[in-house]
This record gives C-alpha cells, structure tokens and sequence, in this order.
C-alpha cells in the first residue's frame, strides 16, 4: 500500500466536504485552557541537511573500539545478502501487521523463523518473536506461572548467573503480580549455580526455575541437574540460551529427563548488528502443552477452502486485541525486520555454519584467555568450562587498565564489579569468531604494557633539588 | 430461535444451570452462547475443590473468535469437571445442554439459584439483546 501525500487542493476538498473552512476548526471541542501553544522544551525543527550533520557528529562519538565485550550483545559477522535481502521493500517494514493474512509472503517468513527456533531450542512451537531477551524472560515468567496450574505460590527460583538486566527488568514487570523471584547464588570457584543450593527448596511449591546456559560470566551450568531437580519438585523449567551456543550445546529441549517447558532468550546473534543497543528482538518457544499460555503472535499454516496452502495468524483468541485485560500479554508490535535479518541469516549460515561460527567463538576465545593471562597478572575466575566469554581477574586496578585501553580504541571487556561487588577487579571478555589472531596479539600487547607501565619500580634514584 | 429448556436456570452472563437430585449443580453454557462464539476450540475448566464466589470467572470457552469467560452462577466449592472437552471441545457446540457440561458444583446456599432467569425470562433477554 503506497503513501500518498495530501496537495494542498487535496487538503481544501477535504475541509469543503466536511464543511470547515480551517482544520483547527475540527479541535475547537478542546477547551482553551488545555491547549498548549508551544513546546517550549523542544527545539525547533532542523532540515535535512542540519540532520543528517548532527546524526553523523553522534555516530562518530561511538567510535570504532576493538570491541572484546560480549555480555549479552555479540559482535557476529552479518553476510552482507542478510541486509541486502531485508531492506527489500516487500519485507523492509518494521511493523507487525494485523491485517496478516494479506500479507502472505510475511508470514512465510515468520513460519520459517518460528520452524527455525523450534528446531534450535528442541522444543515443539515457537512465538513471531518478543521485544528482548530481557523481557522475554519476564514473558516467560509469567508463562510459566499461568502454565503451572499445580503451583500456587508464585515462587520461581532465578540463579545470580542470569543477565542482571534480565533479572532487573523481569524483576520491573512482575513484582507487582504476586510473583516472588527467588535469587540462586552461584559457586565462586566454578563460576555456576550450585545444584545442591535447590535443596532448601525440595518439596516446597515452586512455579518455575530459570536456568541461563551459556550463564551470563559464560560458564556452563549443569542443565540436566538443575532441569530435573525442577521438574521432580512440579516447577516448570525456563532456559535462556544464547542462539549461536545452541550449534553447539544440548538445546533446552534436551534437557534433563524431559527437557526445559519454555526457552527464551536474545535473537541479536543472529544477523542483527550491535547498534549500541538496539533494536534486537526475544525468541520464545515451548512444549506443545504451554502453547495457548505463550504471549505473542504465533503464525499456522493451513488450507483454504480450495486446499491450497496459506498462513495465517493463529490462536488469537489468546492476544490483548481480543482477550484485553486477561490476554497472556499486551505485547503487540515489535521490531519485526530483525526477525527477517535473523531468519535470512540462520538461512544463509545454516546448521553447518551456525555451528562453525560457534566452534570459531569458543576457539578465539580460548586464544585470548591465554593470550591475556600469559603475564601473570590476569587469571581466569573459575575452573568450570565456558563458551566465548569468560570472567578474567585482574591483580592491578581494573579502571586504570581500562582507561589505558580505551585510549587505545580497545574494549576490553565487561566491568563485573557493578553488578557483583564481589568479583572486584574482573573483567568478562569475550572474543567472537571476528577477532582474528591479530586483534587478540593488539589487547595481549596493549595490556602487557599497561601493565609493565603499572608494575615499573620507581626510579632509585632520589630527586637532588627538592 | 434457540434452543432453551425449560427445567434449567440462566445467568445474564448466558450460563446454565442444572440443579441435580444430590443437591449439586451442573454448569454449562446456552445454545445461543455457543452458536455466538462458534467453533469450540479450546475448553478451560476449573479444578476440583476450588471454591468460587457467584459471579466469579472460573472457566474459558474458546473459540476461532474469541476466548469468553465463564462465571460461577452460584457460589460453592467445584466436585466435577468435563475432562472430556480436553479432546473435543466442539461437544459444547453440538450438545451445550448435555454433553457440553462444564463443570459441577456443591452450593453454598440454595438460594442463589432462584435469583437466575427461568426460560421464559432467558427467551425475552436474548430478544432484547437483539436490538
């Protein structure tokens, strides 16, 4: 459907046929003392050239840094057909339409992606796609407790390993719905939730446990343990996995004896640029059993009365646009291109590429870990095997370090020390399957000199004037 | 003009009501409701031994349309669910009154069934509703 834009004839007819001879003559219902005059906050419009000056000043502040910091948002390399292909104009709208089922070849592709995520996380059906992985989670959450009609409680045990912004935002959206998150502490020499801390939990009712595999410090959590602990104590289990390390690892469906019921996490792996924090978009899917429990849109494909296939938006009885306040959320737009870019990506990359990335992000990462720690100043936090990133400790000020590399255009890593005070000092870094030798030898030669600048004995020899 | 037997009892919220020789009352609801809402897709019941007030949403009819909630004509404590609807939910369109039972409940007081419609009065609502 094409924009057409109103010529000012086009502006008079519409006035005459109404009857006014002024649009301002359509509010004059709003009374005098609600009207404001002027947004005297707000500047005055800038033209195009004026624009496009000041949005390249802005970009240019970011920077280009070296970028080893992962924590959630990962730096991928993006096949330049993603984009190519995503910008088309049939696809190269934002916006989720409701009036789908004209647009066919969008649900298509929203199939294929939810045929995609299903395949990834092992679990039977998968949502068009949330916000983020953050609220995602507390989609899940919530889920989880209206799927668990055993539990009454509203308990749900959440380990410390998971993102702080997923809990902190999960934590925003739920806390005013009876829903109790529980905080799990994690091992300080394994860097894990501890299995055993679910003991003082046994035979108390919980609606769901969350587990994050890879953790947020990139550790692997003992998923089967955990997922079975849950499931024989009536919680349900939700597993926040990062995409690309699914190539990789045991997917939440394998979990355990019966696999996780829902997996939710952050799709920017796949195909979506960094772009200092957005857009990206949440994946969700579950067991077949939770699926009318699961928010979002969900497309089917079928037959119309002729037998010819087609898709269609499916079991919208569920959604806010019907079921209002009692709807399994209000989410209704989102950021739908970046689903395309990631459906077109994981079509690109395939199974076969998707896991060479991942064996490429753990190798690189493994690389930098020695590479940094080769100087005896940093050394790895925990002993348990990770996935492309990991938590470096380091016996130097850490904002000294970082100052120094940030001035030479290098982000180091993710400072731990703001969300746990207790690992002073330590950085998460992480290398992806972009940061060739080269780059990893630049931050190994970087620190070492910060450091050596850092650790040189003063000079012996005393200053003769005072 | 549908379907509306006599020996039952009608919430405005087009519930029926049945009240059973053991005292207990079965739920379900109208042939007019069911034909509104169309093709059954999905039933929710509640659980047994709950308790519920008069008045209180405790099931869902679902359908390619709509999901509806179905409240509790008379408060009372729930002793029997339709577990069959789980794999055809379509009996609350062929047989609302029989089959397509929801739920059965003990009363807490018998009372609360005289204040529902009789037949006739369910018939004149659904005309006024009408226009």
């Amino acid at each position: 459907m094409p924009f057409i834009p109103h010529t000012e004839t086009d502006l008079r007819e519409m006035l005459d046929a109404v009857g006014v001879s002024d649009i301002e003559d359509l509010f004059d219902e709003i009374p005098d003392s609600l009207r404001i005059d002027k947004l005297s906050g707000v500047p005055d419009g800038l033209n195009e050239q004026e624009v496009t000056r000041l949005m390249i000043e802005r970009a240019e502040q970011d920077g280009r840094p070296l970028c080893f910091m992962g924590a959630g948002a990962y730096d991928h390399h993006v096949p330049a057909a993603v984009w190519e292909i995503t910008t088309r104009g049939e696809f190269y709208s934002a916006y989720t339409p409701y009036q789908a089922e004209a647009s066919q070849g969008t649900l298509q592709l929203i199939y294929e992606y939810q045929t995609m995520m299903a395949g990834l996380t092992g679990l039977d059906v998968s949502n068009a796609s949330m916000y983020d992985g953050a609220s995602g989670l507390a989609e899940a959450v919530l889920m989880a407790i209206r799927g668990n009609r055993k539990s009454k409680s509203g308990r749900v045990l959440v380990p410390t390993t998971v993102h702080p912004y997923y809990r902190k935002t999960t934590r925003s959206i739920v806390h005013n719905q009876g829903i109790e998150l529980i905080e799990l502490p994690y091992c300080t020499e394994g860097g894990n939730t501890i299995p055993e801390s679910l003991s003082k939990y046994e035979g108390q009712d919980i609606a769901a446990v969350v587990i994050q595999q890879p953790n947020f410090f990139g550790i692997l959590e003992e998923v089967d343990q955990l997922t079975d602990w849950a499931h024989n104590n009536g919680a349900l289990v939700i597993g926040i996995a990062n995409p690309v390390a699914m190539a990789l690892l045991k997917p939440p469906g394998e979990w355990g004896e019966q696999g996780a019921d829902i997996a939710c996490g952050e799709g920017q792996p796949l195909g979506v640029p960094m772009m200092a924090g957005g857009p990206y978009f949440g994946y969700m899917c579950c067991k077949q059993a939770l699926v009318r429990q699961m928010p979002g849109r969900i497309v089917g494909r079928t037959v119309d009365r002729d037998g010819r296939e087609g898709f269609t938006l499916t079991l919208q009885a569920r959604e806010q646009h019907i079921r209002r306040s009692k709807a399994t959320s209000n989410i209704c737009t989102n950021q739908g291109l970046l689903v395309t870019a990631a459906t077109i990506h994981m079509s690109l990359l395939g199974a076969e590429g998707l896991r060479r990335v991942a064996t490429a992000c753990h190798a690189n990462t493994q690389k930098l870990v020695a590479a940094l720690t080769a100087n005896g100043c940093v050394e790895p936090v925990f002993n348990r095997p990770y996935f492309h990133e990991t938590p470096l400790r380091f016996s130097l000020p850490l904002e000294g370090v970082m100052r120094s590399l940030h001035a030479h255009n290098i982000l180091p890593g993710y400072n731990l020390s703001a969300d746990y005070p207790e690992l002073a000092d330590t950085l998460l870094v992480c290398a992806t399957e972009t940061r060739t030798d080269a780059d990893i030898a630049l931050y190994a030669d970087h620190l070492n000199r910060v450091i050596d600048a850092q650790t040189a004995a003063g000079c012996p020899v005393e200053p003769k004037m005072a | 003009m549908s379907n509306i037997p006599v020996e039952l009892k009608y919430a405005r919220t087009h519930e029926w009501a049945r009240m059973n020789d053991d005292g207990s009352v079965t739920v379900g609801i109208s042939d007019s409701a069911q034909d509104q809402l169309g093709d059954m897709v999905f039933v929710e019941v509640p659980e047994v031994g709950q308790t519920v007030d008069a008045g209180e949403a405790c099931a869902v009819v679902e359908s390619v349309k709509a999901a509806s909630d179905v409240y509790s004509p008379v408060a009372g404590e729930i002793v029997e669910v339709n577990d069959g609807l789980a794999d055809s939910p379509e009996t609350v369109n062929q047989d609302a009154y029989g089959g397509g039972w929801l739920f059965r409940m003990k009363p807490g007081s018998a009372g609360d069934l005289d204040a529902m419609m009789n037949s006739e009065a369910y018939a004149g609502f659904l005309e006024a509703e009408d226009h």
